[in-house]
């Protein structure tokens, strides 16, 4: 579904992405993991097309999209939910969710849409006409995945989905996402919890100052005793 | 003292003088919200909107709906013009960079204009139905004065309805928030930017109209006080908030009047030195205006 062959990315004269090369296959979650400034969410930023690669290639089903604005990846079928939520925080909760489906132009199944959100995040429902800035951090994180998620996505991106959330709300989170998922979207995760993120992908992609370290199944690099070493706090 | 039918009268005066400064205030400040741009050239197309309505008047006779209309368009086409040619290439430049560019397309309009129609004044001379004036008294004002105000009432309705309830207007709002998380909505931002452009550029072409039919004399810098009043009245206002550059408009217009009105004459000159006081104190008091929010800026 989605391919990155050897694509580097500069932030000015600084090399953040030395070749990355990775594979989504359509209906997987598979995550990146590693540690800060490693490039996992320079990685996301690179897929959904706000940075622009110096070299290398990026395919979805099949078609070259290095150079595609990202406005119309997202009519393509990749939804980013970028790190650090960056939910609209003038606009109401509602506002927000109908950014989510701005290219979409079915009526009845954006307002279904909404109502299954607000099935797997009953607490949006309750702030629907709040400035979404009134919201908890845990709240925003939810409607942040939510607005992606009324994009429709093929592909959807999530950039640290768990950052400053309590750990009952991390389990509960992380049920969403594997539900989401078991209805068809497929899923790349970036996560600083790099054991909940193994436990719930299929595969998963180690990086290390700009390059992939380690790929593979995410049950056995979760065996590993490198990764566990430096990644997963054993 | 000042009689009650003098203090109306300078009540009605401040209205009108306050619904051009909104009208134009409203486009700097939209263009603010989302480009971190002072658009100097904003004043400018005042000028061109005046001058449209001009030779519309004067060459083709035109009736006066389309003497309203018309500039309207024009000023917003070349406000998207200028977009696309001026700013669009310095998307990824440094904020100063765009704050140079508008002074040079504002110097490069003005002096377009000077040989183009020559610097010389000329008189803007409306249809006698809209010169007509009514008295109650002491109370006097023209019908062309009626029409200012209900036409500003008018279109910063119609705005606000855009902006607060369709889609467009949402992503409006949510650009001027964060360009990056608008891409990432799926919103093509050079079409929001330049709809911006287009809508405040409309805006200033009618405030431009209105201006000249006000004083009755148009010429090629005649935007450039207006502009940088505009400018601080959406200051007041707070920046990028759309009430806030209407209120900060009606405020301006009252604070200008009633300096001139109800101040000794003498200090009648420095009227336009003393809405530049009102800019310096503002800013020292409450400097995100009014309606303003702090800044966030991404990183």
């Amino acid at each position: 579904m989605l391919r990155l062959e050897n694509v580097e990315v500069y932030y000015g004269v600084i090399r953040a992405l030395k070749g990355i090369t990775l594979k989504v296959e359509k209906g997987e979650i598979v995550s990146l993991i590693g540690a800060n400034g490693a490039g996992k969410t320079t990685t996301l930023r690179t897929i959904s097309g706000l940075l622009t690669p110096k070299s290398g290639k990026i395919y979805y089903n099949d078609q070259d999209i290095t150079y595609v604005p990202p406005y119309k990846r997202v009519g393509m079928g990749i939804a980013h939910s970028p790190e650090g939520r960056e939910i609209f925080t003038t606009l109401t909760v509602y506002e927000n969710l109908v950014l989510g489906s701005y290219l979409r132009n079915d009526r009845e199944g954006i307002e279904k849409d909404i109502n299954w959100i607000f099935s797997l995040f009953p607490r949006l429902k309750e702030r629907l006409s709040k400035p979404a800035g009134t919201l908890s951090g845990g709240e925003q994180q939810m409607l942040a995945i939510g607005r992606a998620l009324m994009a429709k996505p093929q592909l959807l991106m999530l950039d640290e989905p768990s950052l400053g959330l309590a750990p009952i709300l991390v389990e509960e989170l992380f049920e969403v996402i594997e539900d989401i998922n078991k209805q068809g979207t497929t899923i790349l995760l970036v996560e600083q919890n790099a054991n909940m993120a193994l436990s719930i992908s299929q595969r998963a992609y180690v990086l290390e100052t700009g390059s992939v370290k380690m790929e593979g199944d995410a049950k056995e690099l979760q065996e590993n005793e490198d990764v566990k070493k430096a990644y997963l706090g054993a | 003292m000042f009689s009650l039918p003098y203090v109306l009268q300078q009540f009605i005066n401040a209205i009108i003088l306050g619904s051009i400064y909104a009208l134009v205030a409203i486009g700097l400040s939209m263009v603010y919200g989302i480009l971190r741009l002072i658009n100097f050239a904003h004043g400018d197309i005042l000028m061109i909107g005046a001058y449209t309505g001009l030779f519309l008047l004067t060459l083709y006779k035109a009736p006066f709906a389309i003497v309203l209309i018309v500039p309207m368009l024009v000023g917003g086409l070349i406000g998207v013009i200028v977009e696309r040619v001026a700013y669009r290439p310095l998307r990824k430049a440094p904020e100063v960079a765009l704050l140079i560019t508008s002074l040079a397309v504002s110097m490069f309009i003005e002096n377009l204009a000077i040989m183009v129609l020559s610097p010389r004044p000329r008189r803007f001379r409306i249809p006698s139905f809209l010169s007509k004036s009514h008295f109650y008294g002491a109370i006097n004002f023209r019908n062309i004065d009626i029409l200012i105000v209900i036409l500003t009432v008018v279109l910063v309705v119609v705005l606000t309805l855009f902006v607060k309830k369709t889609k467009i207007g949402i992503a409006m709002r949510a650009t001027a928030e964060s360009i990056n998380t608008s891409y990432l909505m799926g919103i093509n931002v050079n079409n929001i930017i330049m709809l911006t452009f287009a809508i405040g550029s409309l805006l200033a072409g009618v405030a431009g109209m209105m201006f000249a039919s006000k004083y009755g004399r148009i010429e090629p810098f005649m935007g450039f006080l207006p502009g940088l009043k505009a400018f601080v009245a959406s200051v007041i206002g707070g920046i990028g908030s759309l009430p806030g550059a209407v209120m900060g408009g009606y405020l301006l217009g009252f604070a200008e009047i009633f300096f001139v009105g109800f101040l000794p004459p003498q200090l009648s000159g420095y009227r336009d030195g003393f809405v530049f006081l009102l800019l310096i104190i503002v800013l020292l008091i409450r400097p995100s205006g009014i309606f303003g929010q702090a800044e966030k800026r991404e990183v």
